[in-house]
């Protein structure tokens, strides 16, 4: 395999594996949530992910004559390339929204740019992301005003939330290696300019929410790399049993 | 004298095949029987989230953890349904959850057992949304309008449920050894429970006949099991599953299915409270929505301050 094509593989699974866990956390919610209602907006975030995972996923298999399931099930946690954020514990409904909202602010703007990649695929794949997206982010950046100018709890623990996982931001707009190359080669966006539009976004649903903006601090990173939180193991044990457990049968 | 025109032409109506609307007179009893039915049965709908719910995170493949999602997400909308089509009674649904947080109302027993393998997920799928059929295609014809409407939504959503965890245990039955044996032993774990969903026979059973003069129900527990037996030993036979009833035979004077002896004790063991998930159930309801309340607070603070900014 040449360098190209490594590059690029990384670069989708970074791509997949950000989606497929946080579809897998946000599917813990589902008989759990604060409202029916909720519940159900929530399943249905978590689903769009996992399917947006299974056509990332598809798209690898076919330059590594792999297949979706060996792609989710049989790779090991240092090889999963998904950001921080993602693998978040969901904690309360404010971490989850929080979480939620700072990365739909980032897929809205990456998504839509990616819609023009050199790799059609790619891009096909981009515009169908893009339609959820944008409801993803109405959701999240609805209850974040909700909850910032509800009452003074909500306001409390969505303020909170924010503040903890504003060191995970700093991961998106750090480029790993194969994103750098990817972007020579015209296939990933640029994310100087997803960070501008990032932090338009952010800035404005905070005031709007009556909530006040994380002081800078130290980022954490490490994701795109394949170095987790001491969260991400018990992900994959969760998400892997069946296919260790039972190697090599259809289901 | 009053009361009782009301009541001859509130029967009379129902005789004829109308639909009671919200607005339309009727006896208490009848909106008494009718929150307590649907209310049980929007409950069913989301306890029955928790068995299903604890797969999500472990589904074998990504098909299937997106398909079982997704069903678990169809049940949290019948539920809605149900909880709306009960609001039309006069009721709310805080004072419904409250009901059964509190223990005072049930909720379909089958959800007190305990989902253990991945083949549950297809038992279920298969045996428990299959009975629930069985159940609610009647319903669709129910007297009480906003009831019926719900209930035919809800069953076409059910049939591709069933469809879903039979398709679940055909692929096992085709896998290995394993697989098989997976199978198998989720059916005979599922199986007493899913025909006790029918409710205590005939002759145990309280409410029937009030229910089926009022054309709330339209037939009898033990009818409706015999039928969903009928129905489903064909399709254990074709995937080579064996039902754990040794006195199952076909009689061939009734065209139907002779079976054993259903263990009564356990069915109102359980629904007494003593399943073997009755409280953790209950416990992860009630959590749920205690966990949630700050969250309701919010929502409810938030549009009142919209409201209140609107007028000034
Ligand atoms: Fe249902
Ligand atoms: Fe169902």
């Amino acid at each position: 395999m040449n360098i190209h094509s490594q590059h690029k593989i990384d670069y989708l699974l970074y791509l997949a594996d950000t989606a497929l866990i946080l579809g897998q956390r946000l599917g813990e919610w589902c008989g759990h949530g604060p409202v029916l209602e909720q519940d159900i907006a929530m399943t249905n975030i978590s689903l769009d992910y996992i399917g947006r995972s299974r056509l990332l996923y598809q798209y690898i298999a076919t330059l590594t004559e792999s297949d979706e399931d060996r792609l989710a099930f049989l790779r090991d946690e240092r090889e999963f390339k998904n950001v921080l954020l993602a693998e978040h514990p969901n904690v309360d409904f404010a971490y989850t929204v929080a979480r939620q909202f700072l990365l739909e602010a980032f897929h809205f703007p990456y998504y839509s740019e990616l819609k023009n990649s050199s790799d059609l695929q790619l891009a096909a794949i981009a515009e169908k992301t893009v339609k959820e997206t944008a409801y993803h982010l109405k959701w999240s950046a609805e209850w974040m005003i909700r909850l910032g100018d509800g009452t003074e709890i909500s306001h409390q623990k969505i303020q909170t939330a924010l503040n903890e996982l504003w060191s995970f931001t700093g991961e998106l707009f750090d480029p790993a290696d194969y994103e750098t190359f990817m972007l020579q080669e015209s296939i990933a966006p640029d994310l100087n300019s997803i960070n501008k539009s990032w932090k338009e976004k952010v800035q404005q649903v905070i005031s709007e929410a009556t909530l006040t903006m994380p002081e800078n601090q130290w980022m954490q990173s490490g994701g795109k790399q394949g170095i987790h939180t001491e969260a991400m193991g018990f992900i994959l044990t969760e998400m892997q049993y069946m296919q260790r457990s039972y190697p090599g049968l259809t289901w | 004298m009053l009361r009782i025109d009301l009541e001859g032409h509130f029967q009379e109506k129902i005789d004829r095949e109308e639909r009671i609307e919200a607005k339309d007179w009727m006896p208490e009893a009848y909106r008494k029987t009718l929150i307590r039915q649907i209310s049980q049965h929007a409950h069913s709908e989301i306890v029955g989230m928790l068995p299903e719910g604890n797969w999500i995170s472990r589904a074998p493949s990504l098909k299937r953890k997106a398909i079982l999602l997704a069903k678990i997400q169809d049940e949290a909308g019948h539920g809605l349904y149900l909880y709306s089509a009960c609001e039309t009674l006069g009721i709310d649904r805080d004072e419904l959850l409250n009901e059964l947080h509190t223990g005072k109302a049930k909720y379909s027993s089958i959800f007190n057992y305990p989902a253990l393998t991945w083949a549950d997920m297809g038992a279920i799928g298969w045996l428990v949304d299959g009975a629930a059929i069985m159940n609610q295609i009647p319903l669709c014809r129910t007297s009480y309008g906003p009831y019926s409407r719900a209930m035919i939504r809800i069953c076409k959503e059910e049939s591709f449920h069933q469809r879903q965890g039979y398709e679940i245990m055909l692929t096992l039955s085709r896998g290995s050894t394993v697989q098989k044996n997976m199978a198998q032993d989720a059916l005979n774990r599922w199986w007493w429970p899913s025909i006790m969903m029918f409710g205590p026979n005939d002759s145990d059973s309280t409410h029937s006949a009030q229910s089926i003069k009022w054309k709330i129900k339209r037939f009898s527990n033990d009818e409706l099991r015999q039928r969903f037996i009928d129905m489903t030993v064909p399709q254990a036979e074709l995937i080579g599953l064996k039902i754990p009833d040794p006195d199952l035979k076909w009689n061939e004077e009734r065209k139907s299915y002779d079976f054993g002896k259903i263990n009564w004790d356990e069915f109102w063991n359980v629904v007494k409270g003593n399943g073997p998930c009755n409280k953790q159930r209950l416990r992860d309801r009630v959590k749920a929505h205690e966990d949630g309340a700050w969250v309701r607070d919010a929502a409810v603070a938030y549009a009142e301050k919209k409201r209140s900014g609107r007028v000034n």
